[in-house]
């Protein structure tokens, strides 16, 4: 099981330039919306052609513009789930699966496949109604179900969630889950939500601005982003230039400090950021005076911003994000960041 | 007195049979239109379109000058026992061009309000292109395609100017209901202009009626 993409599509004023291998298991594809995900998608899916460039399922070439190869979207075996789901809305939800059926000319083996898909995503009784009549989370079964009885080799979601509430979300992203790792094949899903992309996938592509920046497991892109547009996309809220001073020490103009690190600095250092949540007060390393400018309560956390002693004027305040439960009474003058917690990131 | 129901009949032939063609040439061209590069498709849809903001008189000039048997197009077509001049059918040929638009314009801004993720589902799953513009785009347009349709029918019924330039008025061979309507007044027949006025307001009704009806039946079919 394996994927390769490499494709070049340019908008005038936007440039697709993607090239990467996905194998085994959920890849996300992370990026800001308008990056170019979703043209991804439609590319390797085949309703959107490529300027140029070579796609790979398997062995079998779905594009390439060399060789002049382009197999029609019929042809490839490509599962595409719509963010809106895409369901016929003329059809039931019947006809709709039956619709991902087509190839199978076996009327008995399809009524059977028709069966076990609906007793499978627990659409019994539904068969008649029509999308309109669905749920947000049963029309997502249906559009799901009508692919996997497809049986095609590549699942590819895009902003699978975006369409529900916020409640239905997280039962759903469960359920999916469940279903992804007994559907046992490759699965591209695109998303902006980092915490989607952390539930869901075992590998995270990150994308920019119509370019590949990174694939990384996602524990170890969390861990280390490696880039600025990696680490505002995985959620770090506070990052500033920074300038390598020598192997295990950076200087922080902007912060008016000099960090230290627990990983080797590499030339070419641009950047360090640090997640709101990693500041302590009883971290020992990193440890400076700071003045406290504005406080945010949210339901299960607060959020407070403050200055370094010797930070810029013109330079945002930090965020420093901590449960609600260990909220101190008197806000500590000094905090630290374990060195071990500064992300290094590079050009 | 006896009433000649020849333009009743001629009348509904021609714009019956016109509303066919221009319902699948209008399907056709708004389909293709769509697909075009801007540029091609500007200059497509301008000529497309001038039927409908010409005068039907200059459309009908335009005819004649294609169609007139001693055009090298109505000479060439008279060899091969094809008449649109003074020709019940021509009247078919009038009234199709004059309501092409109407079926056109609507198809078109139908096909373009049609969600493209719908069709991709479609390729996705191997349905087949025919099979997703027949049970899947389409029935999404219905409404766009009716409205185009009843329009581009209740166009060709109506149509004067362009028919009485190609095909002009003889009773009992080219006349509809609207020249019939002129040449009775013209005749000072009133009572005769009137009762076809009369028959084409109960035709118009009737058509506005069914489609309201078929519409209020598919809302009713899609909420049960």
């Amino acid at each position: 099981m394996s994927l390769i993409v490499r494709i070049k599509k340019d908008f005038g004023t936007f440039r697709l330039d993607v090239d990467f291998t996905a194998e085994n298991g959920v890849t996300s594809l992370l990026g800001a919306s308008g990056c170019g995900k979703s043209m991804t998608l439609k590319c390797i899916a085949g309703v959107e052609k490529p300027d140029e460039g070579y796609i790979e399922l398997d062995g079998t070439v779905l594009f390439d513009s060399k060789a002049r190869i382009k197999l029609p979207p019929q042809e490839r075996q490509v599962g595409y789930l719509f963010q809106n789901y895409a369901l016929f809305p003329n059809m039931s939800v019947r006809q709709n699966i039956l619709c991902g059926l087509c190839r199978e000319k076996d009327k008995s083996a399809k009524e059977k496949r028709l069966a076990e898909m609906l007793r499978m995503l627990r659409l019994e009784g539904l068969e008649n109604h029509r999308p309109a009549q669905l749920s947000g989370g049963q029309q997502q079964r249906v559009a799901l179900g009508r692919i996997l009885v497809s049986d095609p080799k590549l699942l590819l979601l895009d902003e699978p969630f975006s369409a529900l509430d916020g409640h239905l979300r997280d039962s759903l992203k469960i359920e999916l889950r469940d279903l992804l790792s007994r559907f046992g094949r490759e699965v591209l899903m695109v998303t902006h939500d980092r915490g989607e992309a952390y539930n869901m996938s075992e590998r995270i592509a990150v994308m920019d601005a119509g370019r590949l920046l990174c694939v990384k497991p996602t524990k170890a892109l969390f861990a280390d982003p490696g880039s600025v547009q990696a680490a505002i996309l995985t959620g770090c809220k506070n990052i500033a230039a920074a300038r390598k001073l020598d192997d295990y020490r950076a200087e922080i103009p902007d912060w008016g400090v000099t960090l230290e690190t627990k990983q080797k600095i590499q030339d070419g250092l641009c950047a360090v950021g640090i997640r709101a949540h990693y500041f302590s007060p009883a971290a020992q390393q990193n440890r400076f005076p700071v003045r406290y400018v504005e406080e945010m309560e949210e339901p299960f956390e607060h959020i407070l911003q403050f200055r370094y002693a010797g930070q810029k004027e013109d330079s945002p305040p930090i965020w420093w994000r901590l449960p609600k439960d260990r909220r101190p009474q008197t806000f500590p003058a000094e905090l630290g960041v374990a060195a071990a917690n500064v992300l290094l990131l590079y050009e | 007195m006896t009433i000649d129901w020849y333009p009743l009949y001629n009348s509904l032939r021609i714009s019956a049979i016109a509303c066919v063609l221009v319902f699948f040439t209008g399907i056709f061209f708004a389909y293709y239109a769509a697909k075009l590069p801007r540029a091609v498709k500007g200059i497509l849809d301008v000529i497309l379109t001038l039927p409908m903001v010409l005068p039907p008189t200059v459309c009908g000039y335009f005819l004649l000058l294609i169609f007139g048997v001693k055009r090298p197009v109505g000479a060439f077509l008279l060899q091969h026992g094809i008449k649109f001049v003074m020709t019940w059918y021509g009247g078919v040929l009038a009234a199709a061009v004059v309501a092409f638009p109407l079926m056109y314009r609507t198809a078109r801004g139908a096909f373009e309000s049609f969600d493209r993720n719908l069709a991709y589902a479609g390729q996705t799953l191997g349905l087949s292109n025919t099979y997703i513009f027949w049970r899947i785009r389409m029935p999404a347009c219905r409404q766009g395609i009716l409205a185009g349709t009843v329009l581009a029918f209740a166009r060709a019924l109506g149509e004067y100017g362009a028919t009485s330039m190609l095909i002009g008025y003889t009773p009992g061979r080219t006349a509809t209901i609207s020249t019939t309507v002129y040449q009775l007044w013209r005749t000072d027949d009133e009572r005769g202009a009137m009762f076809w006025v009369m028959v084409n307001l109960a035709i118009s009704t009737v058509v506005l009626l069914t489609v309201n009806l078929l519409e209020t039946r598919q809302k009713k079919a899609v909420k049960a």
